[in-house]
């Protein structure tokens, strides 16, 4: 991948993660490879089961005790993520400097203690801050999540599904952090209340110029957000580009079908395209190119050998065998019959 | 027929007030009015979808039709029968047909069972079938919404992803061959293709075994698909209902046209317009008489704080829009 002259926020190469089961190592994570740029917003979509919540509890060292995580790199400003004590990772990077909000949003506060009183404690625990002014702090918060702070008293059984992801937006957004890490963010939202977080996430991201990583099956969002986007399949990236590029100028058949199937209310009635079959299983080392098998251009080297990732262009990097050939691919794609032969 | 009928239906919580509120200042307590005066009406085979606001009470209404939270208000019948109050047996038959799909799959698998068993675990408590049928269907159930039990069915939920979880919280429910089924946001974590696959389930299903729907979701492109009526509501009321498409791609109710001007595009060269709305968030906390989405309606006037109108909402009927100023409205707009 090229390196760009400034020192990326957040550099991961070949991270792999094996979960130990019963049926065999589960191999959920795969040779994955990016940078997260100062001030950038970097998305990751793909199917269900591809592995993206597992790659940044891996970053963030939250694996469960069956899964191991290998890295060549995974630095954060510079420092070896995968290496530090433990004790310095939770003190010094966890919360403080990269914050998450997990996908289990929703049963992630302790039922026991008031919403606000959570989010004021953590902002004491890493803050030099008065209760009051932890409490006006929390109160800013609830308002760019869209929570009237009379519900900071609440306790979390109170709050709806959607009212308790927007409390854990707030909570990772609660000490400035450099890196913030959204797994699904906005499933249990309606379109105009999203549409004001996100607004106001792009706001305070612009004046605290702090960078997201946003994972996400909903297309049009990412789209929306992201700088640049991976889109993952089977444990592996597989197409990663600035959004513009990535929309524009697709090159992985898997990215092709990805986009034909996306409902939108403007196509309501018409019928989509989706991608025939089923995901991999993923138990077993990967030994050709996971997506061959429902791939509609696949060939005889697509189940030899897993393709390596190419850079095409800067910053743009595929790994298909046969990327030379997208612009056909993507004429191709546009056909349903091409995906059901 | 109707199958299930929802009466006036209100949902108010008390809010927990701390112990200076409550001693000290003597606050009176306030209220979340979760749910209020909500009728509707479901046929046989309906597939009614609810949208609204984050908060508006689709999870509180869910949570009071399948028998879990009673309702302050308002009655609900069953094939013409009132549930509240069913004891023993009859709650027991009612709570096997109708099937709740929970919102937060984190939440509602038992952490301490095998896939499969959580599968089962309806059927066997109610002993529907002998044990290796019950293990065999709840068997073909995984493999049914795509985790091939082979692999899936010795996990522990902590072993899958969201959308694997989610997926099984469909095969429990599902596997009970119940006559309703109460869905909460059922495919909120899965992306498009696996979808596809489950709402063509679910159509095989209702084609052979014909039951009724409750479909709560965000996703306004799924509803228009999948329901024939669709109800939109806000902080608690009812705002609109009708035919599915039709209140999509002709909202009459400002709140409702505001959620659809909202829905984002795939596309990273569109923005979303700013919606055409006031203030900045809805307050749930003892919210005032009349229409709640008064306060943050571009064209409410005086009279809309104090006019609450309730719809029409028997089974099949017409589009409609709980707003006394629609005229007004379209007149402003075009
Ligand atoms: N603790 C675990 N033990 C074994 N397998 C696991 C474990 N956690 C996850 N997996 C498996 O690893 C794969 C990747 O899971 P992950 O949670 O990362 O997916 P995801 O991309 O976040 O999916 P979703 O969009 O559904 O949340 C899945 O096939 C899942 O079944
Ligand atoms: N047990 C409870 N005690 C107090 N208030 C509650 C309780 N359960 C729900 N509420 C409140 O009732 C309102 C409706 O909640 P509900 O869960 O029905 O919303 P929802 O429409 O499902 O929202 P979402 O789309 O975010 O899941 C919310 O304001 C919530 O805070
Ligand atoms: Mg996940
Ligand atoms: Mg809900």
């Amino acid at each position: 991948m090229t390196e760009i002259n400034k020192d990326p926020l957040l550099s991961v190469r070949n991270l792999g993660v094996v979960y130990e089961t019963s049926q065999g190592p589960v191999h959920a994570v795969t040779d994955v490879s990016f940078d997260v740029q100062e001030n950038e917003v970097f998305g990751i979509a793909g199917e269900s089961g591809c592995g993206k919540s597992t790659l940044i509890k891996a970053l963030l060292r939250l694996l469960p005790d069956n899964g191991v995580a290998t890295a060549d790199r995974c630095d954060y400003r510079g420092s070896a993520l995968m290496k530090m004590e433990g004790e310095a990772f939770r003190k010094e990077i966890l919360w403080q400097e990269i914050s998450m909000v997990p996908q289990s949003a929703m049963a992630s506060f302790n039922p026991v203690y008031r919403v606000g009183d959570q989010v004021v404690e953590s902002i004491q625990t890493h803050r030099k801050a008065s209760r009051a002014e932890a409490l006006e702090r929390a109160s800013e918060l609830f308002d760019v999540v869209g929570l009237e702070p009379g519900l900071l008293k609440s306790y979390p059984h109170e709050f709806s599904g959607g009212m308790r992801q927007r409390a854990m937006i707030a909570m990772a957004l609660s000490l400035d952090p450099g890196l913030i890490i959204m797994d699904e963010p906005t499933t249990g939202l309606d379109v105009l209340v999203q549409e004001r977080i996100l607004r106001r996430i792009r706001e305070i991201r612009a004046e605290l110029k702090s960078s997201i990583i946003l994972i996400t099956h909903d297309i049009a969002v990412i789209a929306e957000m992201s700088d640049r986007i991976a889109i993952m399949y089977g444990g592996e990236i597989m197409e990663q580009a600035s959004t513009i590029e990535l929309f524009e100028n697709p090159h992985h058949p898997y990215t092709l079908g990805l986009k034909n199937a996306f409902p939108s209310i403007t196509t309501m009635g018409t019928e989509l395209i989706s991608i025939p079959g089923s995901p991999p299983t993923l138990i077993g080392p990967v030994q050709s190119c996971p997506f061959a098998p429902r791939c509609p251009f696949d060939d005889a080297a697509c189940h030899a050998a897993n393709p390596a990732a190419t850079e095409i262009a800067a910053g743009h990097v595929v790994r298909c065998v046969n990327y030379e050939n997208s612009a056909q691919f993507r004429s191709l794609a546009k056909e349903k019959s091409t995906w059901l032969s | 027929m109707v199958v299930l009928e929802l009466d006036r239906l209100s949902c108010h919580f008390e809010l927990t007030p701390g112990f200076v509120d409550r001693v000290i200042k003597r606050k009176p307590p306030s209220y979340i009015k979760a749910v209020e005066r909500l009728s509707i009406a479901i046929g046989e085979k309906e597939i009614l979808g609810i949208a609204g606001e984050s908060g508006c009470g689709k999870s509180t209404t869910c949570s009071m039709v399948s028998g879990l939270l009673d309702p302050t208000e308002g009655d609900i019948r069953f094939r013409g029968k009132s549930i509240l109050g069913l004891r023993g047996d009859a709650i027991k038959d009612y709570r096997r047909s109708v099937q709740m799909i929970f919102q937060d799959p984190y939440e509602s698998l038992n952490p301490r069972f095998r896939t499969v068993d959580i599968v089962a675990e309806g059927p066997r408590a109610l002993e529907l079938w002998d044990a290796n049928e019950i293990e065999q269907r709840s068997l073909a159930m995984l493999d049914a919404v795509g985790l091939p039990s082979g692999k899936y069915a010795e996990r522990f939920p902590h072993e899958l992803s969201g959308g694997e979880r989610q997926r099984v919280g469909i095969a429990s429910a599902l596997v009970m061959e119940p006559e309703v089924i109460i869905a909460d946001e059922p495919l909120s974590m899965l992306d498009v293709s696996i979808r596809a696959g489950i709402l063509d389930l679910l159509r095989e299903m209702q084609a052979e075994r014909g039951f009724s729907s409750l479909y709560v979701s965000h996703d306004l492109s799924i509803l228009g698909n999948v329901a024939d009526r669709l109800l939109i509501m806000y902080l608690g009321q009812a705002m609109e209902i009708g035919p599915a498409e039709e209140v999509i791609r002709n909202p009459k109710h400002p709140y409702t046209r505001a959620l659809i001007g909202a829905v984002p595009i795939p596309d990273p060269r569109s923005r979303r317009a700013i919606p055409n709305i006031r203030g900045d968030i809805s307050k749930p906390i003892d919210p005032p008489p009349g229409c709640r989405f008064a306060p943050r309606c571009p064209y409410a006037d005086a009279s809309c704080s104090n006019t609450f109108i309730e719809m029409e909402t028997g089974a099949g009927t017409l589009h409609q829009a709980a707003c006394h100023r629609l005229a007004e409205i379209d007149n402003a707009g075009s």
